[in-house]
């Protein structure tokens, strides 16, 4: 067990600062340094360019999606150094946000399933943020139960055309392509007919309708198909095996996401530093240090779960479903953090805004922003069924549509 | 980096556990549960063969020389069979304080005989109510001679040597604070055993009239030592609570899988697999903040006090956590007496108090944060 850098990781790590110190966007450093979930905004700046231009800078320099392979414009980094990355990107890793879903499920599912002329042509583009990527799996008649999806995809001739509708799009109002899970036979069960495929999002019939979330910002969006065509050729895996495709993009979902979410800790630990209550510094308070202690270990329990994640993964082993709890703790974790750390500002918490409340606003818009984190990426309870069943071997949920053909599924309750 | 053991470490974890499914069944804990033995002798001669006891000692002084990730495997399986041995008393708290304060002929005399199974010691720190603090050390050492009385103390009633942590000033600071070495079965002391909630691992009151006692470390430097023996326990202990949440939790899937209720599996019930799963999340985190306690034992780190907080903290609520609903997912199956169930809650709830309470352990660690953000 060692957490120092061996010679070859110090060397790495130097190289790394010091390209990051000389290449930065140092003027929105502070900004972002504060800025923590649900409000990433720079105030003089359109936060899509600078990242997309922090981005290219990465991947010119060989620093973009590190541990991709270098012919798709990665890097071909071991896990670690992606760690060690991170760590010296600090604030500014928060500009690859919105690189996420692409860099984080849609590459790994092109990798995995595209043909080789295709990860060539539009991975590389994808890794250095020239082109941004979305996830069209979610429809309003499928969102837990992915593969309850009606979006369909006919073959005319070497093409498929699409008709349908996904919603909670993610950033599909600035994406140029999306990865999509479609149904191709309804007349088998319902995991038996999906295909996947990638598009261009510009392609004559998609619509993007931006959704305005709970917390007042739009970042997802419904997205409407009416006869767009998609060349075969464009198809993920093979047909009628879209599901097997999503389960990759998924899990890949869990490992990205899980690894990244943000707890709110280091955000509260800072704030009642600083804090004075009535009766003296808030971090002298039993009461308070009793709830920063709790939630302490359970954003170093997180840390180190996923450090231990990363060394199996360096021995060669794949992540495995136990990486859904990262999303599951943190979750909640956030939701509970911006709850207190409102309750210790008392009748003033109420106030939000970067200009007129507390600490510009940060806690509040956490509170706005995370019951979403809750559900994104999977349910709480996706979650803990995934533990149970796939970690634990407990028996699935009753499934009473499972081997029903799916246009023979009842559509309404009762 | 590399966070995980190493190969020899995990071969050395699965022959302790292999040996322990042998030679500590559960009914082995319960001959001490229902009063039979204070304490397993064959296990604990047993494990002084397989050279479990001295395996974080140096081989000067009997013991294997491996180190303190070899004894956090061996903690983890302890705690997974539930054992009835003194083992964290003797192995944690007494030898560590040794390692750390004794002197050469003090290491010579006890250390050998902990690594072979013929001395169990124990730390003498409490009195009464209250957690570790240097104001709660009432009792006086003078003149070489202890008065006083230690309550509770683990294993009391069958350790051979105590450290005893004495007044020897009236600052009220922590330079009050001396430590010593008694020999429980030398004259001036007197052993009550106690009640207490886990009664395969005993409690004591030990009373103290003029007993004889030879400095442990300098005068004036028994806070500091105690500091440091706690933090490197509250790691090992953190361990032995992983390995019983490990433990209680495999029991209550297994007992899912195995009961039927309506029909169907009661591990089929979302409400039953929700709690294991949260079982599971609460005993990984455990897990993972308990490696990175053991990383800065083994390597003396300065993130020693804070890691320590963190695993102790961390663990105490798993092992809590998952006893308790091991029994919840048993039904009344779980609450009988029959059923092992209640011997992981109750240990839970024993090693929960032993190092001092949990809120004891969450202000240490935010003092702790607060320093190394200051630094
Ligand atoms: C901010 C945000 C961004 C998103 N971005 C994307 C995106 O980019 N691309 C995309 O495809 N999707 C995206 N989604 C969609 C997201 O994946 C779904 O919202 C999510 O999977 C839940 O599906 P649902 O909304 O249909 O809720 P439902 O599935 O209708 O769930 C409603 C409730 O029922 C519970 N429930 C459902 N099934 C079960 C079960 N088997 N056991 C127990 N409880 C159950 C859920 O936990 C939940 O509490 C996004 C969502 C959010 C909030």
């Amino acid at each position: 067990m060692n957490f120092d850098d061996t010679p070859q990781e110090a060397e790495f790590r130097a190289t790394a600062r010091a390209w990051i110190g000389a290449n930065a966007p140092k003027q929105y450093e502070d900004e972002l340094r504060k800025s923590s979930l649900g409000r990433t905004q720079l105030k003089n700046a359109d936060i899509l360019q600078v990242a997309k231009a922090w981005q290219k800078k990465k991947a010119d320099a060989g620093w973009a999606c590190l541990h991709w392979p270098k012919e798709y414009g990665g890097r071909g980094s071991s896990p670690i150094e992606r760690v060690i990355w991170q760590q010296e990107e600090g604030a500014f890793g928060k500009l690859s946000h919105m690189f996420i879903i692409g860099h984080g499920m849609c590459g790994p599912t092109v990798m995995a399933f595209a043909r080789e002329e295709h990860k060539r042509t539009y991975l590389p583009p994808l890794a250095s943020g020239e082109k941004v990527w979305c996830q069209l799996f979610s429809e309003p008649a499928g969102g837990s139960d992915v593969a309850g999806l009606r979006t369909r995809a006919e073959k005319d001739g070497d093409d498929w055309v699409i008709n349908g509708q996904k919603i909670w799009t993610s950033g599909a109002h600035y994406s140029d392509f999306g990865i999509l899970l479609t149904r191709t036979d309804p007349a088998v069960p319902k995991h038996k007919g999906l295909t996947m495929f990638f598009l261009d999002m510009k392609s004559p019939g998609v619509e993007v309708r931006p959704i305005r979330q709970a917390s007042g910002a739009s970042d997802f969006n419904e997205v409407y198909f009416t006869n767009v065509r998609i060349p075969d050729h464009q198809r993920l895996g093979e047909v009628n095996d879209g599901w097997n495709v999503s389960l990759t993009t998924l899990m890949n979902e869990r490992m990205s996401i899980g690894a990244g979410v943000s707890t709110g800790f280091p955000e509260l630990f800072d704030y009642c530093s600083s804090l004075m209550l009535e009766d003296g510094p808030a971090i002298e308070n039993a009461a308070v240090r009793s709830r920063l202690a709790n939630w302490a270990v359970k954003a170093s329990g997180l840390k180190y779960t996923s450090m231990r994640a990363i060394s199996a993964l360096s021995k060669g082993e794949r992540p495995g479903p136990e990486n859904s709890i990262g999303k599951l703790v943190a979750g909640s974790m956030i939701q509970d953090v911006a709850t207190y750390a409102l309750d210790l500002q008392g009748a003033s918490g109420v106030v939000s805004g970067p200009e007129d409340a507390e600490v510009a606003g940060r806690f509040q818009a956490m509170l706005l922003r995370a019951p979403g984190t809750r559900v994104e990426g999977g349910t709480d309870e996706i979650m803990r069924n995934i533990i149970a069943e796939r970690v634990l071997g407990l028996p699935g949920d009753i499934r009473v549509d499972k081997d029903v053909p799916f246009n023979k599924i009842p559509t309404k309750g009762r | 980096m590399n966070f995980d053991f190493s190969d020899d470490q995990k071969q050395l974890r699965d022959q302790a556990r292999k040996f322990l499914a042998e030679k500590c069944p559960p009914k082995a804990a319960r001959v001490v549960l229902d009063g039979k033995a204070p304490y397993d002798k064959d296990l604990w001669k047993g494990l002084a063969e397989m050279g479990f006891l001295g395996v974080a000692i140096p081989e000067e002084f009997g013991g294997a020389g491996a180190g303190h990730l070899e004894l956090c495997v061996i903690a983890e399986e302890m705690g997974r069979a539930n054992a009835p041995v003194p083992f964290s008393s003797t192995v944690y708290l007494a030898a560590e304080a040794l390692l750390i304060a004794g002197s050469d002929a003090q290491k010579k005399k006890w250390l050998p005989a902990i690594a072979s199974g013929e001395a169990i010691g124990t730390l003498a720190l409490f009195e009464g109510k209250g957690n570790p603090s240097p104001q709660n050390v009432k009792l006086t050492a003078a003149s070489g001679v202890l008065n006083g009385v230690k309550k509770p103390v683990a294993d009391g009633a069958i350790a051979n040597f105590a450290v005893v942590a004495a007044r020897t000033g009236s600052s009220g600071r922590e330079g009050d604070v001396s430590l010593f070495l008694v020999d429980l079965k030398a004259g001036g002391v007197e052993v009550k055993s106690l009640t207490n909630l886990d009664p395969t691992r005993g409690q004591a009151e030990i009373s103290f009239k003029d007993c004889k006692a030879e400095p442990l470390g300098a005068a004036g430097e028994g806070w500091s030592i105690l500091t440091q023996v706690l933090d490197r326990a509250a790691v090992l202990c953190a361990f032995e609570q992983v390995g019983g949440a490990d433990r209680a939790l495999e029991m209550g899937r297994d007992y899912a899988l195995d009961r039927i209720a309506f029909g169907r599996q009661i591990g089929s019930f979302q409400a039953v697999k929700h709690m294991l799963a949260d079982m599971y999340v609460s005993a990984t985190l455990a897990r993972s903040n308990s490696y990175y306690g053991a990383w800065a034992l083994s390597t003396n780190a300065g993130e020693l006090p804070e890691a320590a907080a963190a695993a102790r903290i961390s663990a105490t609520q798993a092992f809590q956590h998952c006893a308790k609903n091991n029994i919840q997912v048993h039904g009344g199956m779980g609450f009988t007496w029959e059923f092992d169930c209640h011997m992981y809650y109750r240990r839970a709830n024993a090693l929960a108090l032993g190092l001092g309470s949990l809120s004891y352990w969450e202000d240490q660690l935010i003092d702790r944060m607060r320093k190394k953000n200051a630094a």
